[in-house]
């Protein structure tokens, strides 16, 4: 141990030796965008696909779960990252469950306290973090094996990818599905008079399942990368 | 150490499990009492909102205090009982209890000369918990307004109990037939009437994809109701203390002067009881 702090006298907060690398080195950057598009959590990991489905009714719910979920994300990958060596190998799926789990309900309790609004709209959203499929997944295939601020990084990133996925179905599920947008009416009566009227289809779970689809589709429409060789 | 021997596995979980616990005890704990306040206030503030008087959580104490004249737990009979306080009725656990040992929470409001029973709803959704108020106005019979709220219903669907236009679609429905038998509001999908005109027909107008939800919703309205019919029906029949005073007033002489009227009008007669002759 001594003999490592030698080779690597200066450290940063984050346990970053700046002589090496930049905080927002190229590397770093691709961590926090990659998520976005062509490593995208829900279109290319296709993870975190169940509450994908089930909070994209409304874009409220769905933009306060996004919110959550990089809160979650990002102090989760930093604890199990710092503790990423201490960690025994048998044991590690549960350990980084009760990270998240402890995380969950602390969320939960402080925002019961002191956001009461914003914790009753959200109460089953909250709980429904844990089964999260991104968060367990980038536990294990990323802050286990890679430094703190790297992990933050990967766990904001991923967050922010899969909330991207979320609101844009959240918006086109409200839009036609009840015709508003974040609770408000935005489609004018006069349409409604001619003879609109809102899909009541978009407000179930499958049409979720298809419209993140139809982006896969255009996702990899656009971007070559994406496709499979064989 | 050895990062894979058995002691090792057991030391980490151990005090991770140590240090996880008191972390949220701790903040479980220093929270409380905050939390709690919240939800007293937000109960305030669902009770005032079925009368129509819509305020800011932190205004709801004021306001309560102002308007809400009685807290009243009734017992199975339609008694009261003095000894319990019905704001603290959590009806989650007292509906298990056994139904002579149930105590029935009423409030009673005095919004500028008219009252107001507001009852606390309670039933089950379609993942869990659903609760409510719904205020009757001193007819005894129509709806002034009705909250309610959800623990986990579906977003988009059942959890649209909680918005305006459902609980608008209330207001003014009658519970009680002109009978006097209680028919409680249906939550109807086939009630052809979407805009809720016919406030005699003892529906509203049921939300798209959450039937359950919605069934919830009508079981819970007239299952708690129902154990109030002896309350209210009591308070039907009651004439209020200033008929009463006023008719002993009427009637103070009455018995009398008829035994002398009656007397008299025989003896007018040329009859003489019996009792005067002998």
């Amino acid at each position: 141990m001594s003999k490592k702090l030698k080779q690597t006298p200066k450290k940063s907060l984050f346990f970053i030796n700046k002589n090496t690398e930049p905080l927002f080195s190229k590397k770093n950057r691709a961590l926090l965008s990659d998520p976005l598009d062509d490593n995208n959590p829900i279109t290319v990991q296709v993870l975190g696909i169940c509450s994908a489905l089930a909070i994209t009714v409304q874009l409220k719910p769905a933009i306060v779960m996004t919110l959550s979920v990089i809160a979650v994300m990002g102090a989760s990958n930093v604890i199990v990252s710092v503790l990423r060596n201490l960690i025994p190998n048998r044991i590690r799926i549960i350990v980084q469950l009760v990270v998240v789990a402890s995380l969950v309900a602390l969320v939960d309790q402080i925002l019961k306290a002191f956001a009461y609004d914003v914790y009753k709209q959200l109460s089953i959203f909250i709980g429904l973090i844990i089964t999260n499929c991104i968060v367990m997944g980038r536990l294990e295939a990323f802050a286990l094996g890679n430094g703190v601020w790297k992990s933050f990084l990967d766990g904001v990133g991923n967050a922010a990818g899969y909330g991207f996925i979320l609101i844009l179905v959240a918006f086109f599920r409200e839009l036609l599905g009840s015709g508003k947008l974040y609770g408000y009416q935005v489609i004018p009566e006069a349409i409604y008079e001619l003879g609109y009227e809102n899909n009541g289809l978009m407000l179930l779970s499958p049409m979720a399942l298809i419209t993140v689809g139809i982006f896969i589709w255009i996702q990899r429409a656009r971007n070559r990368k994406l496709i499979e060789k064989n | 150490m050895n990062r894979d021997s058995n002691s090792y596995t057991f030391l980490f979980a151990g005090i991770m499990v140590l240090v996880v616990a008191s972390t949220l005890a701790f903040t479980s704990s220093s929270l409380k009492e905050k939390q709690q306040e919240n939800v007293r206030k937000e109960q305030m503030q669902n009770i005032l909102s079925t009368i129509g008087i819509s305020v800011s959580r932190d205004e709801a104490e004021n306001l309560y205090k102002k308007f809400i004249s009685e807290e009243i737990s009734l017992k199975s009979d339609g008694t009261a009982d003095p000894d319990v306080n019905a704001f603290k009725i959590s009806l989650k656990t007292e509906i298990k209890k056994p139904l002579n040992e149930q105590r029935f929470p009423i409030y009673i409001a005095d919004v500028e000369d008219s009252k107001f029973y507001i009852v606390p709803l309670f039933g089950s959704g379609l993942w869990d918990i659903i609760w409510g108020y719904i205020a009757i106005e001193s007819d005894l019979k129509t709806i002034k307004g009705a909250v309610f709220d959800h623990k986990g219903e579906t977003a988009g669907l059942g959890a649209e109990i909680t918005e305006d236009w459902f609980q608008n679609s209330f207001k003014g429905e009658k519970i009680i037939d002109p009978d006097g038998k209680l028919m409680g509001i249906s939550v109807s999908k086939t009630n052809n009437d979407p805009k809720g005109e016919d406030k005699e027909d003892y529906e509203v107008d049921a939300i798209s994809g959450s039937t359950i939800t919605g069934d919830g919703v009508t079981d819970m309205i007239f299952e708690r109701l129902n154990h109030y019919m002896v309350f209210f029906n009591n308070l039907k029949n009651e004439p209020n203390k200033e008929q009463i005073s006023n008719h002993i007033q009427n009637h103070k002489y009455d018995n009398l002067a008829n035994s002398m009227y009656t007397g008299l009008l025989q003896f007018d007669r040329g009859y003489v009881p019996r009792k005067f002759i002998n």
